[in-house]
Order: C-alpha cells, then structure tokens, then sequence
C-alpha cells in the first residue's frame, strides 16, 4: 500500500437507531482520485460527509472509531470543525450555487477567511475558476448571477468555490449526477486535473464513472467495505462475489 | 364534402357547462368584493373631501372639534407607531431567528412556535388591558405613548416572529449547507446566506403589522390615547391624540355628531391613505423579492 492522506479506521455511524455504517477501514492516498461506489442507500454520502464532519449538523448521529487525516483525528478535542472544513472542500450532488453573482460565489470562502485584501480576493477568483476550467466561459460575465449558468457550469462553479479556500482534500458527492453526459465528460476531465495538487474522493453510483475518473475504489455495500483496490484490479479481477454482481448489473 | 363541424354532443356540452359555472362561481364573489370596496373608497371620499385641505393635515382641532384639522392625531400615531417598531421588531427579528435556525426541534420549540401562532390571533383588546396592567401600572409607565407604543409592539410582536421566521425558513438548505462546507461558521452562514435573502420577507411582515398597528383603537385605549389635547405631546410621557381614536370620538362620542361628519370622514381617509400607502410599500417590496427569488423555480 502506498501513502495515505485519510486513514478511515474502524468508522461505526449511527443514525438514531439506524447503523449505517459499519466498522468502514481503507486508506485514501494522497494526490489520486479514490471513488466511493455502491448501491443506492448504502452510506456511500453519509461516509464522505463523515470526513468533513457535515453529519455534525444531523441531530441524532453517532459515531465510533476514527478518521485520521495527515495523522491528525478529525474527532480530536483539538481539531477545529471551521478549519477542518476549510481544508476539505465538497461539492453537493445538486449544484448549488449561492443566488450571488459569479464572483461573488467565488470570492465567498477567501472573504470569511480574511484571506487578504481585494486584489489578493481578485486574484484567487482567477486562480480557482481557471482551476475549475471555467474561466474563459465567465471571464467576461463575472457579475452576472451564478443561476444564469448551465448545470454543468454551476457544478464547476461550485468546485471553483471550493478550491477558492485552497483546500487539500475535495470531496464529491455524485457531483455528475444531475448533469448531462456532455458536462459529465468535462467534469470528469476535471477531476483527472484536479488529483495533481488535490486528494479527491468521489462517491457515484455509476461504476462507469469510478472506472473512467478514479484511481483507487472502494465499493460499500450496506455501510460494509466490501473492497477496496486499484481500480484497474477492482474492475477485471473483483475478489468478493458481491462485487462482481454489482460491476455485472446483476443489482444497484 | 363541406359544412358545419358537427355540433358538439351531450357529454361535450355537460363538460363545458360545468367549466363555465366553475368560472362564474368563482368570479362573481370576487367581483362583488371588488365592487364593495369601490363603493366604500367612493363613500368615504364623496363624503370626506370637502375637508380635506393643507390645514386639516397641518393644524390642531378647533372650536370644539368642529373645525381645524388632525395634526396632533397624526404626530400622536406616527411617534406611538415608531415606539410599537423600536420595541417589537429587533425583538421579534432575533426571536425568528433563533427559532428558524438554532432552536432544537423539541416539544418546547413546537409549544412556542404554536404559542407565538396563537398569541397573533388574541383579540387587541385583550393586549390594551394587559398593558394597562404590565407597562402603565406595574412599570408605571402611566398613561402615555410609551406604555401605548409597547402595548401595540407586544400584539405585533407575534406576527413579526411568525412572518419572519416563515420568511428565514423558506431560504433553502444548500445555501447554509454550501457556506458551512467552506468552513463558514453557523452565523456567518445565516448572515451571509440567509438573512440577505430572507430580508424582503422579512420586511413584507414587519410593514404588514405596522399598517395594522396604524389603525388599531384597543391597545392605545387605556393606555395612554386621549380624547382631546391642545399641545403636541412633548415627551414620550405624555398622552397623545391619534387617528382611529379620533375617528371613533367624531364618529360616535361628539355632542354634535352630524356636524362633525366630514370631519370623521376626512379622518378615515387620512387613516387609510397611511395604511394603503405602507401596503403599497409592502406589495413592491414582495414584487422584488419574488422577482430575486430565482432559487425557488
């Protein structure tokens, strides 16, 4: 195994009653895109909202074991939730931009954060909508509102406003889902670009979208790890038989 | 072959019968609720306008009410109006607020949510006979604008919470959830995300009660409106003279009721142009609001 960015490592989450996840143990690299696969419902969200503690806002969540990022526990007294989000950034299944211009979005993050002045907030709008190839599409309609764009442009719209706190770890959360194959491809292109200077972790229901986009997966099936491998290996040669019905189509 | 389309059949003409009484059932309550306030607005400006004049605005009554005009009772409702807001509505924004967004979802929250419902429906008299109790002689405020003005500010209190609450509840869950994965904190979240958006919504109720406040006669009754007064007040402890009271004394507690009519009149049209006006304010406020509001789709 290689290095490891996220240390996932015996992850039990509750619901009230409901245990959705179950003693979840992988390690996500760093600078590679790991995709989180499954069936409809089996925890493939509520896992990745687990490591930026978004599950925080459910009333009624608990949650045994630990995830570690950079050897730091994101449970930890010490860690604080504002910075832990700052560092790991997500984009929502449904684009939703702020009903602000397209500036605005962008210049949202770095505002709260008192990350400078504003040609220093000028400059990272740049930066983080170039990052999101979208740039040459807006450039010229900057203070227009952000509902003004397609889907497609709206979900780059959205990691751009991520990207714009200069996170470490981008999660995505079926971010395709809602888009046309057309802005699929470009997201998906997008998210190959973006593993160079990110750790990017996907969830998708679509195991052609974890084959084209993902380095590494890990397929979860009633909030089990059933595996996790290369993707490359996961795809030809599935060693658990659950997995192989999946990637068959035999259910999901 | 050439014609008339055949005629339409029974079922045909059953159908649109009923499409047709539908429409009628409809329009004529509406029409008729048209009518009657055309004809209340045609009423009260036939029988008003002859008083109404630059001196009937700007000067005090005369000669035993029978003459002069209504400034002290506009000065007396637009200051106790004033103190009604200063009081209810930071309370009543802040309370919406902290119900919309930071309350737990328990027993208690349902139990004050409904309670604040409830409160909005009590009858105003009610509110004027608790003030007299809680503001002139608990706090002994006595009779004066001040404990008028917060009598009036506690009946809007519930209808501002529940309007604003409503309006900061509408505001969809991404955008909080959006500024919150950026690692906004919860209020940055609400004052950047929420509230700007919430605030048209927010401002519909807060001008809807005042309009109400304006015109209301029972919470100001015992608690600091008076019958006649020569000066203008000169400190929020005075008592005050204001347009429905007035309206009420011309109307029906005169000497010389006839006499006096045009005046009661020229009154209610006062009354009504600063109820209407604030409405009007109101209704372009939610105009723009639903014209922003390109989210909710």
């Amino acid at each position: 195994m290689t290095q490891t960015k996220i240390a996932i490592d015996k992850l039990n989450l509750w619901f009230g009653d409901n245990h959705v996840l179950k003693d979840v143990t992988f390690g996500i690299p760093p600078n590679a895109v790991t995709a989180i696969m499954g069936p409809s419902g089996c925890g493939k969200s509520t896992l990745l909202r687990t490591i930026n503690r978004m599950n925080d806002l459910i009333l009624g969540t608990r949650v045994t074991g630990d995830i570690v990022i950079d050897g730091e526990s994101i449970f930890a007294d010490s860690t604080d939730v504002i910075d832990l989000r700052k560092r790991v950034g997500m984009v929502f299944q449904k684009p939703n931009p702020f009903p602000k211009s397209i500036y605005e979005n962008i210049a949202f993050g770095p505002r709260i954060h008192k990350m400078g002045g504003r040609a220093d907030i000028q400059q990272r709008v740049e930066r983080a909508l170039r990052a999101a190839n979208l740039w040459d599409e807006v450039k010229d309609r900057l203070h227009d509102n952000a509902f003004s764009l397609s889907g497609g442009q709206q979900q780059r719209l959205c990691t751009a406003r991520c990207l714009s706190v200069e996170p470490e770890i981008l999660l995505l959360d079926e971010p395709a889902s809602a888009l046309d194959p057309n802005s699929t491809a470009r997201l998906e292109e997008l998210i190959r670009q973006l593993k160079k200077d990110y750790t990017v972790v996907i969830v998708t229901h679509n195991m052609q979208q974890a084959a084209r986009a993902s380095d590494w997966c890990a397929f979860l099936m009633l909030g089990e790890i059933v595996e996790f491998d290369r993707t490359g290996r996961i795809f030809t040669k599935p060693r658990d038989q659950r997995t192989e019905d999946f990637l068959s189509g035999r259910f999901g | 072959m050439t014609g008339r389309p055949p005629a339409p059949g029974r079922k045909l003409r059953r159908v649109r019968f009923a499409s047709n009484a539908g429409f009628w059932l409809l329009a004529i309550p509406l029409a008729l609720f048209i009518a009657f306030i055309v004809y209340l607005s045609g009423y009260l400006f036939r029988n008003g306008v002859s008083v109404l004049s630059w001196t009937f605005l700007t000067q005090a009554p005369a000669e035993g009410m029978t003459a002069g005009g209504i400034w002290p009772c506009i000065v007396g409702t637009v200051l106790v109006t004033f103190v009604s807001l200063v009081f209810s509505v930071p309370i009543g924004v802040f309370s919406a607020i902290y119900l919309a967004e930071y309350a737990p979802n328990n027993l208690l929250t349902r139990a004050i949510r409904s309670s604040v419902r409830s409160l909005a429906g009590v009858p105003s008299i009610v509110y004027g006979l608790f003030g007299v109790a809680l503001f002139v002689s608990a706090m002994k405020l006595g009779l004066s604008i001040l404990a008028s003005g917060l009598t009036l500010g506690l009946m809007n209190l519930p209808w501002i919470i529940a309007t604003a609450e409503e309006a900061i509840s509408a505001i969809p869950g991404s955008f909080r959830e959006g500024a919150l994965a950026l690692g906004a904190t919860k209020w940055e979240a609400i004052r950047h995300n929420v509230l700007p958006y919430a605030f048209p919504g927010i401002l519909t109720g807060i001008l809807l009660a005042l309009a109400r406040t304006l015109g209301e006669t029972a919470p100001i009754l015992f608690t600091g409106v008076t019958y006649y007064t020569k000066q203008l007040p000169t400190s929020l402890s005075s008592k005050f003279m204001a347009l429905p009271y007035h309206l009420f004394t011309l109307a029906t507690q005169h000497d010389r009721i006839l006499e006096v009519r045009p005046l009661a009149f020229g009154t209610a049209i006062v009354l009504l142009v600063f109820v209407l006006l604030f409405d009007a304010v109101a209704f372009v406020f939610r105009l723009r609001s639903a014209g922003s509001n390109k989210w909710q789709v």
